[in-house]
């Protein structure tokens, strides 16, 4: 029996799990649109390669990654694209982002595919399978995969798989679990050999004694030698990557600090899974399983076409009358959906039918009592009282100090707050506030350098010219001085002894306007002398009629007529 | 005593020369508080404080010149800021010099005719363009300054406001809304 460690705080919400884990995961039917968001990962927004009218087959790319950090999006199944603009998504801001429109043709055609055995494949190829593949953490953070499966910057000893789910209601990673252990496992093989991990740890609740024991199972028929189901005690928010690396390891992930300097890497189930299918088939990710639960008539697993929906979804499961929202994620960290026209993405692990009676409206938040549950609680370690004292006073500065930006927003300590104060909501509005001052910040600095090399820029332009003209006014005198009679224009230069600075630059300005007058009539036309015989003649003939119109536009002048058609 | 008196005249002359070496060598280039009150200004270059730039209202500052409360692109916080740094009281905007919404330039490119002057007038060099070519502006660079706008001789420049995207989205000061009782 490996010891467990454990974190501190956390609480025990009801989990209402059981609703949904009675019957398998079902798959849904192929929607009559999908709305799929260009923008379902950490990173950049793919860009869009597909045209609106353009018919797409299932599993084809419609938004290319961009960037480093970055993902693939893909057509979930085969037909038209009618639109690509800017539509609702799941987003607690309720704006729009980019999205494809497709409409499906139900023949679900797939486009050529076809996997590798990753044992036989570079690394670096199986990354860039994974990165065209749309793979990204399905646990709810969407960080694109193929850039958290590098060991060479730190030696990775321990991979961490996480089937904790610790948050109420959830279940898809439960049923996944239970119902597709071996593929899972599969897939923790490859990230295992990505990063050269010696052992890989598959942390699990304990209140989901079915998943332990089919992990468990395929783990001793597929003779995983270096994999360990562990049983972790249920308790919010176990589930965090740092928590469950701190229960199964022991190992504190301090703040700032990537877990793979300490020698882990954390994975999700529903990753693992689909990593596997990524590389050994070369699907990429195109659906998810998705719980659909709450105020439902059969709260059911779905496996879902990522863009469907979540008004048909949630019709699949027969949402009740007096829904008021839709709530993606869990009830604890979950996002109130601004529409039900949002398709669901990547991140979409649980919809959760809200109605006034299973989550009443919080009754107004009071004074804060200085209790500090909200402390005991916290599984960051952080004095949430005094991070809610700061972003309430807008004193963002103290708020940073107090290590605002380690609090994962687990929702525990307005979970144990007996004021029922909206702790979350504050933390959320002074880090988006302290954001928001850093991209300022960033832009003033961009601006001053910008003003200031322009400054200097104009010095510099200024003084070039200075030189120049000095220098040319040294080589004239020079010239002057070689030969003492320039005989450039004969006529004004008698005066030229006598009269002041004045008058020298006044013979000087006349000389070069006598000089480009000579200069003009003597010049012939550069573009001409090349030319057939037939188009001289051409030129000839225009020539000859404009000097026509001269000549009728002078005598019309004379006639004490407006002149018309001399401005050519 | 005279050996006392010696050896104050040593002890005196020895911190002399430590303070003189140290005023040399620890010399202080430039006023720091000018650099600390330009690090507060929003560096849009708008000369809406009636100085050429941020940099010269910062010295006027300094120097006691110009009040704080000369700049509407820092807002009301730049104002805290500035009287938090200068130890005095907050001022409010004067008359007219309310902060706007954050906006950007826009070249009409239709209308354009290439005439290079709102490159001149640019103080952050963020339009792209050479005489007889069309102009356009790196909107990640732009200040919003509006400097570029009065030159222009075809008036084809207009100020576009920065809309509320996801990327800029900001989570709402939590309030606690306020709902109607019936009196008894």
């Amino acid at each position: 029996m490996r010891p467990l460690f454990k974190f501190h705080g956390g609480v025990h919400p009801a989990t209402h799990k059981a609703e949904s884990t009675r019957t398998p995961i079902a798959l849904a039917p192929i929607p009559t649109k999908l709305v799929i968001p260009l923008h379902q990962h950490v990173g950049n927004r793919a860009v869009p390669v597909v045209q609106v009218g353009e018919r797409v087959l299932k599993g084809q790319i419609i938004g290319r990654p961009e960037g480093r950090l970055s993902s693939a999006v893909h057509a979930s199944t085969s037909g038209t694209v009618s639109a690509i603009d800017m539509q609702l998504v799941a987003h607690h801001s309720g704006l729009p982002d980019l999205c494809v429109t497709l409409i499906p043709d139900g023949k679900d055609e797939w486009i050529a595919h076809s996997g590798v055995d990753y044992r036989q494949t570079e690394h670096t190829d199986l990354r860039h399978l994974l990165r065209q593949a749309g793979v990204v953490g399905l646990g709810g953070a969407v960080f694109p995969s193929d850039m958290k499966s590098y060991s060479h910057k730190h030696k990775i000893k321990t991979l961490v798989l996480n089937g904790a789910e610790c948050e109420p209601y959830i279940t898809c990673d439960d049923m996944l679990m239970r119902e597709r252990a071996a593929d899972i496992l599969r897939g923790a093989e490859v990230l295992r050999e990505l990063l050269y991990a010696e052992e890989v740890l598959i942390g699990i609740e304990d209140n989901k004694p079915e998943a332990i024991a089919a992990m468990q199972k395929a783990v001793l028929d597929d003779k995983h030698a270096q994999m360990e189901v562990i049983a972790v005690p249920t308790l919010y928010p176990g589930g965090g990557a740092k928590q469950l690396i701190r229960v199964l390891t022991g190992i504190e992930v301090a703040a700032g600090v990537r877990s793979t300097e300490m020698g882990v890497q954390c994975f999700n189930v529903a990753t693992a899974y689909c990593v596997w299918r990524a590389i050994t088939f070369g699907e990429p990710l195109l659906s998810r399983i998705v719980t659909v639960t709450g105020n439902v008539e059969h709260a059911q697993n779905y496996e879902v076409l990522l863009g469907t929906p979540v008004d048909e979804l949630v019709a699949l499961a027969g949402s009740r009358a007096d829904t008021n929202k839709h709530i993606m994620g869990g009830p604890m960290m979950g996002v109130d959906l601004p529409s039900g026209s949002v398709g669901v993405t990547k991140a979409t692990n649980c919809i959760i039918e809200a109605s006034p009676k299973l989550f009443p409206p919080p009754p107004p938040a009071l004074p804060c009592i200085r209790c500090t549950r909200c402390a005991d609680v916290c599984p960051a370690e952080l004095q949430p009282q005094e991070l809610f004292w700061f972003s309430k006073a807008k004193d963002f500065g103290k708020a940073q100090e107090y290590h605002l930006f380690d609090c994962i927003e687990c929702g525990a300590c307005a979970y144990v707050c007996p004021s029922q104060i909206p702790l979350v909501q504050y933390y959320r509005f002074a880090k988006s506030e302290i954001w928001q001052r850093e991209r300022d910040a960033q832009a003033a600095d961009l601006a001053r350098e910008r003003h200031e090399y322009r400054l200097m820029r104009i010095e510099r332009e200024k003084q070039e010219k200075a030189e120049r003209l000095a220098q040319k006014e040294k080589a004239a005198l020079a010239a002057k001085a070689a030969s003492p009679a320039p005989a450039v224009n004969p006529e004004p230069a008698h005066a030229s002894s006598a009269a002041g600075p004045d008058d020298t630059l006044q013979m000087r300005i006349d000389a070069a306007v006598a000089r480009a007058k000579a200069q003009a009539a003597t010049a012939q036309p550069k573009n001409v002398n090349a030319l057939t015989p037939q188009q001289q003649a051409e030129i000839a003939e225009i020539e000859a009629r404009r000097a026509k119109i001269r000549e009728m536009a002078a005598h019309a002048g004379a006639d004490d007529e407006p002149p018309k058609s001399n401005q050519g | 005593m005279i050996a006392a008196l010696w050896v104050m005249v040593g002890i005196s002359l020895l911190l002399g020369a430590v303070l003189g070496f140290s005023a040399i060598k620890f010399k202080v280039e430039g006023n720091p508080l000018v650099e600390k009150i330009d690090a507060v200004l929003p560096q849009t270059q708008c000369g809406q404080c009636g100085y050429p730039g941020c940099k010269p209202y910062a010295e006027a500052i300094a120097k006691g010149e110009a009040n704080i409360n000369k700049c509407p692109p820092g807002g009301e916080e730049g104002i805290r800021k500035l009287a938090d740094l200068l130890g005095v009281e907050y001022v409010p905007f004067g008359e007219g010099a309310a902060p706007k919404a954050k906006a950007v330039a826009f070249i009409d490119e239709q209308t354009c005719i290439g005439c290079t002057l709102c490159l001149q007038a640019c103080p952050v060099d963020a339009i792209v363009g050479a005489a007889k070519q069309m102009h356009t502006i790196i909107a990640s660079e732009c200040t919003g300054c509006e400097l570029c706008i009065a030159p222009c001789p075809v008036d084809c420049i207009s100020m576009q406001p920065i809309g509320e995207d996801i990327t800029n989205w900001k989570w709402d000061y939590p309030t606690i809304p306020i709902v109607q009782v019936a009196a008894r």
